[in-house]
């Protein structure tokens, strides 16, 4: 049986090749957060900047589960770094719950999905729009080397097909 | 995070009105500083703890003197006694 997925209109998000956008916001780790943006993250490593649901409930906990188990941040130097609507608070507790080590950026307000085309406004959740589920991979020179986007609501990444890019890195 | 954050970095929880009155002073001296913001429970606060010895706040660490401090009463101050020439000096002769 196969599920009744919703397909998400065509967007013009950023894709690979072109540059990522910069912003700030604040990035939560498990001690605290502060104002950061994308390029103080990157002048240590390329970023994998994860684009999730809110967090909660098992689509934020699917996609993390799996990038946590699969170690890409000793194997290719790479820092995975999160981003949702849910505030500092949640942040911290979704890192805590889930005993996961990896820095989120919060954007409430959904602005930086709106820079990178990737805004899903919420079906039956009046006001509420976030980024469909997507990730971008960033490399020093804030140049996108590996974009994906979902197309249906819910998709999830191709895990193998981001582990090939990361070792195009 | 990176090589040019302002030397003062404050630890200190929303809204909170001890942390707001060094906020206050180190914008009043016009000292740039960096936010790290925690939670009022104490079992969030352990980088405080790390930091400064204790957990509570505000706390602030100064790189350009060495100085960690806690307490708003004494940070106040210390920003002040370190500082405290600065506004004049920043508006300049009259």
């Amino acid at each position: 049986m196969a599920f009744d997925v919703t397909e998400l209109p065509d967007t013009d998000h950023v894709a690979a090749g072109e540059q990522a956008p910069d912003f700030e916001r604040p990035l939560v780790d498990r001690e605290f957060w502060e104002d950061a943006t994308l390029s103080d993250l990157l002048a240590d490593a390329p970023v994998l900047l994860v684009f999730h649901t809110m967090d909660g409930d098992f689509p934020a906990t699917y996609v993390w589960q799996e990038l946590d188990d699969r170690d890409w941040e000793d194997e290719y130097g790479v820092q995975l770094v999160g981003l949702s609507i849910s505030t500092p608070y949640e942040h911290s507790r979704f890192l805590e719950e889930h005993d996961l080590d990896y820095p989120l950026f919060s954007d409430p307000a959904n602005g930086v999905a709106e820079e990178y085309g990737i805004v899903h406004d919420l079906d039956g959740m009046a006001g509420l729009s976030e980024p469909r589920i997507s990730t971008f991979l960033i490399d020093g020179d804030r140049t996108v080397r590996h974009a994906w986007v979902s197309e249906e609501w819910p998709e999830f990444p191709d895990y193998d097909e981001l582990e090939s890019a990361l070792e195009e890195l | 995070m990176s090589d040019d954050d302002p030397p003062i970095t404050v630890y200190r929880l929303q809204g909170c009105p001890f942390c707001e009155r060094v906020v206050r002073k180190l914008n009043d001296l016009g000292l740039p500083y960096e936010s790290r913001f925690v939670e009022a429970w104490h079992s969030r606060r352990d980088v405080v703890k790390r930091v400064s010895g204790k957990r509570s706040v505000p706390a602030i660490v100064d790189e350009r003197t060495g100085i960690t401090m806690s307490e708003s009463g004494n940070i106040v101050e210390y920003l002040d006694a370190t500082y405290g020439d600065r506004r004049e000096r920043a508006a300049g002769p009259a």
